[in-house]
């Protein structure tokens, strides 16, 4: 099971501010287990998109070099209270994850 | 006996169904939105090259792209970029690290309503320039900073 994607959108007029935190290792393949001293097998998010009702907003594609627990904020113009922003990934592994929620009124 | 096989038989056939739509309906937009995972780009190891196979071409220097970023990063595993396009028609943000293993860290394509405005936090191994490229209009732009790395983040 992944780890849960935590989002949080704020609206400012008709401009969604979305934050999300997405829990993932974003492991690089270079680091060593300190316990084993053997390499930790890479792995990392390389698709995010982000969706208003549907409608793609964003796409990210990404290598292992965006951080462990990766932050992302970006902003939607034309978004209204009551309308849905989700995410969702897929990683080197084809794990995905993805998690949706309602705009509050700004 | 034989109800039993044909119930089984039934239940295989539609997780099948099941597989098969997932495979063909949910993955495949994801990845489809803009184009593949550029997997030359990421793997190329310099960064002139990974821009080239990124597509990008002839990057004209610009001040329409603001990057906020530390200029010393105490900790290269987690350094915070935030970037805004003042260009109009922003269709895709690139980040682009010199002195990483792989310069290209990623890619942001916006569409339908997003704003030319990024924010995230990227590894970065060494003291090095960070470059970020815009596409914007049918041409490439590029912006440049300098971030000092204090503890490099990308065995980590």
């Amino acid at each position: 099971m992944p780890e849960p994607i935590r989002m949080r959108v704020k609206l400012d007029g008709d401009v969604a501010d979305v934050r999300v935190l997405i829990g993932h290792p974003m492991e690089t393949g270079l680091r060593k287990d300190p316990r084993t001293d053997e390499l930790v097998p890479i792995h990392f998010i390389k698709t995010v998109t982000a969706k208003l009702n549907g409608t793609p907003v964003m796409e990210a594609q990404w290598s292992r070099a965006v951080s462990r627990n990766p932050y992302l904020q970006f902003r939607i113009k034309g978004a209204k209270p009551g309308d849905e922003v989700s995410i969702s990934w897929i990683d080197n592994r084809g794990e995905t994850n993805s998690t949706a929620a309602r705009i509050p009124p700004g | 006996m034989n109800r039993l096989r044909r119930r089984l038989l039934r239940a295989g056939l539609a997780a099948g169904t099941l597989a098969a739509s997932l495979a063909a309906g949910l993955l495949r937009p994801l990845q489809a939105l803009a184009g593949e995972w550029p997997k030359a780009a990421f793997d190329a190891t310099d960064v002139g090259d990974a821009m080239k196979d990124a597509g990008i071409v002839d990057p004209a220097a610009t001040e329409d792209i603001l990057i906020k970023a530390p200029e010393i990063a105490e900790n290269g595993a987690q350094v915070p970029i935030e970037i805004l396009s003042n260009l109009p028609d922003t269709r895709v943000i690139y980040i682009f690290v010199d002195k990483n293993l792989q310069p290209m860290a990623g890619s942001f394509a916006l569409m339908n309503g997003a704003e030319p405005f990024v924010s995230t936090r990227i590894k970065m191994g060494e003291t090095s320039s960070l470059r970020v490229v815009v596409q914007a209009g049918g041409k490439y732009f590029m912006a440049t900073r300098e971030i000092k790395v204090t503890i490099g983040g990308c065995g980590t």
